[in-house]
């Protein structure tokens, strides 16, 4: 593995003068066991990064009428999902009446009639007060970076304009008027009058929720969903049909 | 004839610059690397473009499979052992010798329904890791026993922290555990629906979801 060499030149060595010698280690074997060690770590990790993402579902206790916060009809907006991650809104109050009343939207961030676009022109007011609050934290960070203070100053200075701008996202985000979103998910139905399917997917919760964070809704809510919107989804795939033989939206 | 002196040429090959890169190499992906963890079912979850850290510490996550299995992780022994000793009272018709309640310490994850509790602890501690993913934990609204579990959980969790040492020390959201949801993005909503509404039954309306981070937008 090791070897030492030592060339004598003919015979014709000085005496006294110090014998060369070249040493070659043959790192082969410590380079295949190295290998092996990085397949080893490669197939035992994870690269994909989890995250999480926080969520407040509303309590289940009996609330009274009054302490209920009384939700304004211009200001809300509904979003189904229905079977095979379909996705429908409909702002302020649902017409039983008119199927024309519930918009088939999606979940694609490019698409004109997808929620993202929806949200995006709803919510612009608290949008546009976030990017405010960003575009002053960038400014005012680099500020603090351009001053060269010592390092534990500078990260004390920009930890604290983080918390500034938290705190003017979090009020943003409380703003009078701003849209509050109900979202309500449809589980499998087999026997139902209006709709029948396998109901929503998870992914598609979470990609809901995902919207509100991209499009900074700060009102919004996960809750169950009733007859009534069974009836509109129906309503709307049979394009009125359900709404003429029955008296739903009477009641 | 002169002879042709072939000359002989040595075919060693240094090796040690290849050995310095595959050093590198494995040091990058030891400091990097956080090891698959052992669940009782590998799941793909979403993505989001959420940022916030898994908590590492006093966590009960809750796995959710496909097909809508349900399982518990518990990271404390102390909660796992204790949330079992309140099921045994509530379920009396199901009796642990003290060997069981051993191996059902020593795993972090369970999932299994407490009348097939006994007869599962009974098998080898290898075998019950592959075991547990034929289980699932029974979360009906006539048998809600994945509600029971983390009820007794989160209340042996919270006592656990108001008797350790530093908890007047502890930020609100560390004095309890904190409810993770872990659930394949191709679970039907009914299951996850059921898992939210038992939650929010025992009133744990917090809960985080996991997520993995989408940075292509």
């Amino acid at each position: 593995m090791a070897e030492v060499e030592v060339k004598d030149n003919d015979g014709k060595k000085k005496k006294g003068a110090q014998k060369k010698m070249k040493i070659h280690v043959d790192f082969t074997p410590m380079v295949d066991m190295n290998m092996l060690l990085i397949t080893f770590f490669m197939l035992c990790t994870t690269m994909t990064e989890s995250r999480t993402m926080d969520l407040v579902m509303p309590s289940k206790d009996a609330v009274t009428e009054e302490e209920q916060s009384k939700l304004k009809a211009s200001e809300a907006i509904t979003i189904l999902l229905g079977d095979n991650d379909e996705v429908f809104y409909y702002l302020g109050e649902p017409n039983y009446k008119d199927y024309t009343s519930l918009t088939q939207s999606s979940l694609d961030p490019a698409d004109p009639n997808g929620i993202r676009a929806l949200l995006l022109e709803r919510n612009e007011e608290v949008i546009g007060l976030v990017d405010e609050a960003n575009k002053d934290f960038e400014a005012a960070q680099s500020e603090v970076k351009a001053r060269k203070l010592s390092k534990s100053q500078t990260e004390e200075e920009i930890n604290a304009l983080m918390e500034t701008r938290d705190e003017a996202v979090r009020e943003a985000k409380k703003l009078k008027g701003a849209p509050m979103v109900v979202i309500k998910a449809k589980t499998s139905t087999t026997d139902n009058e209006y709709i029948n399917g396998p109901g929503a997917t998870y992914e598609s919760l979470v990609d809901v929720l995902d919207e509100m964070i991209v499009c900074s809704v700060g009102k919004y809510a996960v809750v169950d969903m009733t007859d009534g919107d069974l009836f509109l989804m129906g309503n709307f795939k049979t394009k009125g049909e359900l709404a003429a033989s029955s008296d739903f939206g009477a009641k | 004839m002169a002879k042709v002196k072939v000359k002989k040429k040595s075919t060693l090959i240094d090796m040690t610059a290849m050995s310095d890169v595959t050093v590198l190499l494995l040091t990058f992906f030891m400091l990097t690397s956080t090891f698959v963890q052992q669940e009782p079912q590998q799941v793909v979850t979403p993505s989001s473009v959420s940022e916030f850290e898994i908590p590492d510490r006093d966590v009960l996550e809750i796995l959710i499979e496909p097909t809508g299995k349900v399982f518990i992780g518990l990271d404390n022994t102390f909660d796992r052992e204790g949330a079992l000793n309140e099921m045994l009272k509530v379920h009396p018709e199901v009796q642990l010798t003290e060997a069981q309640k051993n191996t059902f310490r020593l795993s972090d994850w369970f999932g299994v329904p407490m009348k097939d509790l006994p007869q599962f602890l009974d098998q080898r501690f290898e075998d019950q890791a592959n075991d547990l993913k034929n289980w699932g934990i029974p979360c009906d609204s006539t048998d809600n026993q994945f509600k029971d579990w983390v009820d007794f959980a989160t209340r042996c969790g919270s006592q656990r922290m108001r008797d350790s040492e530093d908890y007047a020390a502890l930020d609100n959201d560390q004095k309890k555990l904190k409810i993770i949801i872990k659930a394949d993005r191709h679970t039907p909503y009914d299951v996850v629906k059921k898992v939210m509404d038992s939650l929010q039954e025992i009133r744990q309306n917090r809960f985080s979801l996991i997520t993995t981070l989408n940075q292509g937008e």
